[in-house]
C-alpha cells in the first residue's frame, strides 16, 4: 500500500441489523485520504456518511457493526483490531470532532480537564502539569482567548464557538495524522463557521494532517477541501478533485446537489429541490439508488446498479452516463427556473 | 452560600403550613380526646376539669400560637398516654430508626447502584435480565411481605437471626434488609436507565473516539452525569425512611418514630401524634434541601444558575 495514504477504506460495508432486518448504511465504500489532504465526503441526511465516520472510530452502536470491508491505517487494518487496541489509536493517530459542539463535550467535566485527558490516556509518562502546559498550548493554538481561565470552564459558560474550538484543541493536542470531522460547523453561525473552517484548514498546513470532513455544506466543501467524495444511500456516487467536481460534473446526485444551493440573484420565489426522498434502506431498489429521482433515468438504471468507472483522469462516477456523454451542461447550476 | 440560605429560609413558610393543617386536621376529628383519655364512667366536672388543665378550652387560634411558640422553644407538650414531654419521647426514639433507616439506605445504595450499573452495562443480555427481574419484584412487592418472608426463611428457619429487634446493630440488619428492598429496586431501576441514556449522549462518542477504553468511560464521563437523578432519589427515599418505617418498625418491634406515631394514633394522643408528624415533616423538608444541594454540588450547570 502507498505510504501517502493516511487513511484508506476499502468495500466497507456497516450495516444496522433491526427487527425488519438488515439496514446497510454504507454499503461498500472506497476512500482514501491522502497525508495532508483535506478530503470531503458530501452527502444528504442519512446517506450513511456519519456511520462511515464512526466505523473508522469503533463508534457504532448496537444494533450497528461493520459487516465487511477493510479500514487501514497505515497498513493496519483497523476492523481486525479488538476495541481495547482500537482505543490506542483514537484520539492519537486518528481523533474525530463532532457536530454539536453544545452536547460534545461532558458537562460536569471542567473543558481542561476534557482535553489534558486524551494527553494522559495516550502518553503514561506525561506529568499532569506539563499535560495542563500542553494544554493551554494548544487553546491558544486553536485561538482560545485567556487560554489559563478557560480551563477550568465547564462547557455551559462558553459559546458554541468555542466550544468547538476546545473540541478541535481536544481532537489535535495529540498531533493526530488524521483529523475526522462529522459536520463540524452545521451548528454554528456563519460567521463563526469561516473561523473554525480556516482554523482547521490552517492546522492541517501546519501539522501536515490529513482531514476527513463530513459535510451536506457544498459550501464548506468548496471552501476548504481538495477532494471530494459524494455519497448516496451508502454508496460513493462521485469521486474527484474539488475543481474538477465543480466544473465538469458527472453525477446526476451531485448536479442536483450543486443546484439545490441558494445563489443571490436567483428567483427569490424559488429554491431548486432534488424531487423525492432517499430510498428506504431496508428495501433498497434493485437498480440504481437514485433511479426513482433521477431526470436522466433510463430503462437500465431501475434493473442494475452502475459500477463506479474512471470517467476522467481523477475523477469516478457511479452512472451509466457518465462514460457516455461526457460533461453535458458543465456544472448543472443553472437550477433554478424549470421545475 | 447565598442559594443555601436562600433555600434554608424557604423551609421555614412550609414547615409553618403543616403545622397548622396537622393542628386543624386533629381538631377536627370527632371524639374529646379529655374524655378518651379518662375513659368511660367518670363524672363530666372531671371531664371538663381536664380539658380546663389541658387548655383545651381555649379559643383555637390561641391553642395554636401557644403550640408553635412552645414548639419553637423544643416544646412540644406532654403526651397524654404516657405522661412524658413529647421531645422526649420522639427524642428517645428517634435513634432506632436513624439506625434502622442508615442501615437500609447503605443496602439499598449499595446493592441498588451496583445491580444497575451492572445491568446498564450487560443491557438486554442475561445479567441485565437477572438483576431487573429482581428489582421488579423488588418494587413490586410490598414491605410486610419482605418482611415476613425474611422473618420466616432467616429467623424462624434458619435462626440465624432474632424474630425481632433489640436495637443491637446485628438485630437490625432483617428489619433493614426488609425496609432497603423496595428502595434497593427502584434505584437500580433509575441507575440502570440513566445510565443508558447517558451512555448515548454524544460526549460519550467524543470520550471514546479520545481513546477511552470502556471502563474509563462508564466509570469518568457516563457515571456522574447519570448519578443526578440517582442521588436526588437515594436522598428523598432516606428522609422518608428516617421518618419512620411504620410498617418494618411494628413488624419488627423496633420501638422508632414509626412505631410511636402508630401508638398515637391508637390512643389518640394528639401532642404525641402532633409531634411526630411536625418532627417527620422537618426530616423530609431537611432531606429535600440537602438533596437538592447535592444536585448543585454534582451539576455544575445548576451551580451557576443558581
Amino acid at each position: 500500500m502507498s505510504t501517502e495514504n493516511v487513511l484508506e477504506i476499502r468495500g466497507l460495508k456497516s450495516s444496522f441489523f433491526t427487527d425488519k432486518g438488515e439496514v446497510p448504511a454504507v454499503n461498500g465504500v472506497d476512500l482514501v485520504i491522502p497525508r495532508g489532504k483535506i478530503v470531503g465526503l458530501v452527502g444528504e441526511s442519512g446517506c450513511g456518511k456519519s456511520m462511515t465516520a464512526k466505523s473508522v472510530m469503533g463508534l457504532l452502536k448496537y444494533p450497528g457493526r461493520i459487516v465487511e470491508g477493510e479500514i487501514l491505517l497505515g497498513g493496519k487494518d483497523l476492523t481486525k483490531l479488538s476495541d481495547r487496541e482500537l482505543r490506542e489509536h483514537c484520539g492519537k493517530d486518528i481523533s474525530m470532532i463532532f457536530q454539536e459542539p453544545m452536547t460534545s463535550l461532558n458537562p460536569v467535566l471542567k473543558v481542561g480537564r476534557q482535553v489534558q485527558e486524551t494527553l494522559l490516556v495516550h502518553d503514561k509518562n506525561i506529568g499532569k502539569e506539563e499535560a495542563k502546559r500542553q494544554v493551554i498550548d494548544i487553546f491558544k493554538k486553536v485561538g482560545i482567548p485567556e487560554a489559563e481561565k478557560r480551563y477550568s470552564c465547564y462547557p455551559h459558560e462558553l459559546s458554541g464557538g468555542l466550544r468547538q474550538r476546545v473540541m478541535i484543541a481536544m481532537a489535535m493536542v495529540c498531533r493526530p495524522a488524521l483529523l475526522i470531522a462529522d459536520e463540524p460547523t452545521t451548528a454554528l453561525d456563519v460567521t463563526i463557521e469561516a473561523q473554525i473552517l480556516r482554523l482547521m484548514k490552517d492546522l492541517c498546513r501546519q501539522n501536515n494532517m490529513s482531514v476527513l470532513i463530513i459535510t451536506h455544506n457544498l459550501g464548506v466543501v468548496a471552501e476548504i477541501c481538495d477532494d471530494i467524495y459524494v455519497m448516496y444511500a451508502g454508496k460513493i456516487m462521485e469521486h474527484a478533485p474539488v475543481f474538477e467536481l465543480f466544473d465538469h460534473t458527472r453525477h446526476p446526485y451531485t448536479k442536483g446537489l450543486l443546484a439545490s444551493i441558494p445563489r443571490i440573484g436567483d428567483n427569490p420565489e424559488f429554491l431548486h429541490t432534488i424531487p423525492g426522498v432517499v430510498p428506504n434502506m431496508l428495501h433498497l431498489p434493485k437498480g440504481c439508488a437514485f433511479a426513482n429521482r433521477c431526470e436522466l433515468v433510463q430503462e437500465r438504471c431501475r434493473s442494475q446498479m452502475p459500477e463506479l468507472v474512471t470517467a476522467a483522469p481523477d475523477h469516478e462516477c457511479r452512472c451509466f452516463l457518465a462514460l457516455e456523454e461526457e460533461d453535458q451542461n458543465g456544472t448543472g447550476r443553472k437550477g433554478g427556473g424549470d421545475r | 452560600m447565598k442559594v443555601i440560605l436562600k433555600r434554608f429560609l424557604s423551609i421555614i413558610p412550609v414547615l409553618l403550613g403543616v403545622i397548622v393543617m396537622i393542628f386543624i386536621m386533629l381538631r377536627i376529628v370527632p371524639g374529646d380526646p379529655a374524655a378518651i383519655l379518662l375513659g368511660e364512667h367518670v363524672s363530666p366536672d372531671t371531664v371538663e376539669r381536664l380539658t380546663k388543665s389541658m387548655n383545651l378550652d381555649q379559643p383555637m387560634g390561641v391553642q395554636l400560637l401557644s403550640y408553635i411558640w412552645n414548639a419553637l422553644r423544643g416544646d412540644l407538650g406532654m403526651s397524654y398516654t404516657m405522661k412524658r414531654p413529647v421531645t422526649e419521647l420522639i427524642l428517645g426514639a428517634f435513634p432506632y430508626t436513624v439506625k434502622l433507616s442508615l442501615m437500609a439506605a447503605v443496602f439499598a445504595w449499595a446493592v441498588g447502584l451496583i445491580s444497575g450499573i451492572i445491568a446498564a452495562i450487560t443491557q438486554n443480555r442475561i445479567p441485565d435480565r437477572l438483576f431487573m427481574g429482581f428489582s421488579l419484584a423488588g418494587v413490586s412487592v410490598p414491605v410486610f411481605m419482605t418482611s415476613l418472608f425474611l422473618q420466616y426463611m432467616l429467623a424462624f428457619k434458619i435462626r440465624a437471626f432474632s424474630l425481632t429487634s433489640d436495637g443491637s446493630l446485628y438485630s437490625m440488619i432483617l428489619p433493614a434488609i426488609a425496609l432497603g428492598w423496595n428502595s434497593a429496586g427502584s434505584i437500580a431501576r433509575m441507575t440502570r436507565s440513566s445510565l443508558i441514556e447517558v451512555m448515548q449522549a454524544d460526549y460519550i462518542d467524543t470520550a471514546r473516539a479520545k481513546g477511552l477504553a470502556r471502563r474509563a468511560v462508564i466509570l469518568g464521563h457516563a457515571l456522574k452525569n447519570s448519578m443526578l437523578p440517582v442521588i436526588t432519589m437515594m436522598a428523598l427515599q432516606l428522609s422518608s425512611m428516617m421518618s419512620g418505617a411504620v410498617i418494618t418498625e411494628s413488624i419488627f418491634a423496633i420501638p422508632g418514630i414509626g412505631r410511636l406515631a402508630t401508638e398515637a394514633i391508637q390512643k389518640r394522643d394528639m401532642p404525641l401524634l402532633q409531634g411526630t408528624v411536625l418532627f417527620t415533616t422537618v426530616i423530609v423538608v431537611v432531606g429535600n434541601l440537602i438533596a437538592d444541594l447535592l444536585y448543585s454540588v454534582l451539576d455544575p450547570r445548576i451551580r451557576k444558575e443558581a
